[in-house]
């Protein structure tokens, strides 16, 4: 595997307002790779700077070892897929397919092949004549994929694809998106501020907050480890609870009300460690045990509030100090359901108690 | 029906007499065997017509005429393009000012752009022919041409272009490929619009028309020969039915530019 796009040290400015603020990524061959984060991020106009649509203020884009600087869009090995589709409503499917073929050597008949092989790989076989405005939202988006993928980019560039699709759709286009990718083994980079949709179809996610890259981790670390509060509760849900280093040796020594005195790993403990440091706990690593367990780690606690989800079930728990603490509980066979005012025990994993500098 | 209703309809249909019964004189009296325009009708004819094929300074006077609103519709509609495209994509300082100031023309007396056209001309010791008089219309279309490329361009969903250029396709092919294609209906409500416009302006053509009249300018010398006032008429005919199909022509494309352009997204 190699390093395909380069970002380096790329500032972005539209007038008072910096975009992108210094950012550098590396994205290896064939990795489907997703920026995220909030609107206004700074994330599309990444997207637009490697497409080439915009100019970085400076820095520099490197796609497969070639500068980047002074190649127009319609010279550089990408294609995207823009978040409108911008599908061309004077041209039939078949037509939009081919429209970047014109360009190229390809004999007529090669062209109405590639096109036909494009269309069946979006699952679109058939629709060649169908007029563009005759198309549904799903169907543009296939056809705008179609479109790219049958220049063969080296990376394909995708602005927020599935936005504009409800949910049912959305999510069977994640996988065919995922899929697709793996069929064609295309470097996909791909613009999203959901982030469930970044975890389950990236190998790599960075996440962006006011046009810097905040972490950079495959998406397992980037939810087991986030390297900050801000990165924890933009992907899914931390619980935060004050703690105090009271020992430092190979490990890190916290004590905090709820959880007593506990051990961290250096591994898991992220910014300059001072004497005051907050713990974070994803909610489905606490679990509820029968009242009837004996173990000197369980934490005793009252429910405040109870939030359904269908295959899981959020409490929120008082320990007895202002703090509370969310827990998530699936659903599954057997398990009980509490309800508001029911005291309960607790067991949480300290393993994956993860610490923040203040 | 409330009241208000039946006199809003009882003003809207005289409104519409008045404002179409004198041209439906044109062609009663264009069609009447008798020299005087005055009822009642003596009989029909299609004699006035025919009279219009034999006139030399008519034919004369209508090429004139279409030469003039061919090239300045052209013109105007070059000029509109340009004007609209860099309204509706660049930003330079001045754009609001420079935009209402270019649709000046609409607001202005025809008289002043008329004269103060001639005393430029004059100025400059350029000669007073078919092309001054292209200037003055070219000047006269310009603003209309740009408000109808205007509403073309922006509503052109500019990530059109950027995906046309994201396929490989220059940014000439784009123009070509992309651009034209989807203003393509709006540049021909603007043709037909400008080319209605100049055949029948005659103030702008009076002052600045040399030797050479357009054809408004002809049939105002007409009305000198009391004899010829039926023919005119009969001209006057035909030129109403000419600029009525023209305008519905130009209707039509402005429809169908405004069309496919919300049917973009």
């Amino acid at each position: 595997m190699s390093k395909l796009v380069q970002v380096k040290n790329v500032f972005k400015s539209f007038g008072d307002i910096h975009a992108v603020n210094g950012v550098s990524l590396d994205i290896q061959e064939g990795q489907f790779y997703s920026l995220l984060g909030p609107s206004g991020c700074g994330k599309t106009t990444l997207l637009r700077l490697i497409a080439g649509f915009e100019k970085p203020t400076s820095g520099q884009v490197f796609i497969d070892n070639t500068s980047m600087d002074n190649i127009e869009p319609n010279l550089r090995p990408t294609n995207m897929v823009f978040q409108n589709y911008a599908i061309f409503p004077h041209l039939n499917v078949e037509e939009n397919v081919a429209y970047g073929l014109r360009n190229k050597s390809e004999k007529k008949s090669d062209q109405n092949k590639l096109v036909d092989e494009a269309l069946e790989l979006v699952g679109l076989s058939g629709l060649n004549k169908r007029s563009a405005n005759a198309l549904s939202g799903g169907q543009k988006q296939r056809v705008a994929l179609a479109r790219a993928l049958i220049l063969k980019p080296k990376v394909l560039l995708l602005d927020e694809p599935l936005s504009a699709l409800d949910k049912k759709l959305r999510e069977q286009m994640q996988s065919e998106l995922r899929h697709l990718q793996r069929a064609v083994g295309i470097t996909f980079i791909l613009v999203t501020h959901d982030q469930y949709e970044a975890l389950t179809m990236s190998d790599r996610v960075a996440v962006m907050f006011d046009g810097k890259v905040a972490q950079e981790a495959s998406p397992r670390d980037l939810y087991e480890l986030p390297n900050s509060q801000k990165v924890a509760s933009f992907i899914g849900e931390m619980t935060f609870i004050k703690g105090e280093i009271v020992g430092e040796n190979k490990n890190l020594q916290v004590q905090s009300e709820i959880f007593g005195k506990i051990t961290i790993d250096k591994s898991r403990v992220f910014g300059q460690s001072s004497k005051k440091m907050v713990l974070g706990i994803r909610p489905e690593k606490i679990a509820i045990v029968p009242k009837t367990s004996r173990s000197k780690d369980l934490i005793s606690g009252k429910i405040i509030d109870v939030s359904y989800f269908g295959e899981t079930t959020n409490y929120k728990v008082s320990c007895g100090t202002i703090e509370t603490l969310t827990i998530s509980s699936q659903n599954s066979v057997g398990q009980l359901s509490y309800s508001v005012g029911e005291e309960i025990q607790l067991k949480a994993d300290m393993n994956n108690i993860i610490a923040f500098s203040v | 029906m409330n009241r208000s209703n039946k006199y809003l309809k009882t003003f809207a249909i005289t409104y519409l007499i008045f404002l179409y019964a004198p041209a439906l004189l044109l062609p009663i009296f264009s069609f009447n065997s008798s020299q005087i325009i005055a009822f009642p009708l003596s009989g029909f004819t299609t004699g006035w017509f025919k009279a219009l094929l034999y006139q030399e300074t008519l034919h004369e006077a209508l090429r004139n005429s279409l030469i003039v609103a061919a090239s300045s519709s052209i013109f105007a509609t070059i000029l509109g393009i340009l004007a609209s495209r860099a309204a509706s994509r660049y930003y330079f300082p001045g754009k609001q000012f420079s935009l209402t100031f270019i649709l000046a023309p609409l607001v202005l007396p025809e008289i002043i752009v008329g004269v103060s056209l001639l005393i430029v001309l004059i100025q400059l010791g350029l000669p007073l022919n078919l092309w001054s008089v292209v200037l003055g219309h070219t000047l006269l279309i310009m603003p209309f041409s740009i408000l109808i490329m205007n509403s073309a361009f922006n509503n052109l969903d500019i990530s059109l272009e950027e995906a046309s250029l994201d396929l490989g396709e220059t940014p000439i092919g784009t123009f070509r490929r992309i651009i034209l294609p989807l203003v393509y209906p709006g540049i021909m409500a603007s043709l037909l619009l400008g080319f209605t416009l100049s055949l029948d302006e005659f103030i702008i053509a009076f002052f600045l028309t040399g030797t050479e009249t357009t054809l408004p300018v002809y049939i105002w010398s007409l009305f000198r020969f009391p004899k010829q006032l039926p023919a005119t008429m009969a001209l006057g005919t035909i030129l109403i039915f000419v600029s009525l199909i023209l305008l519905s022509l130009g209707e039509y494309f402005r429809r169908r530019a405004a069309k496919t352009q919300t049917s973009v997204m």
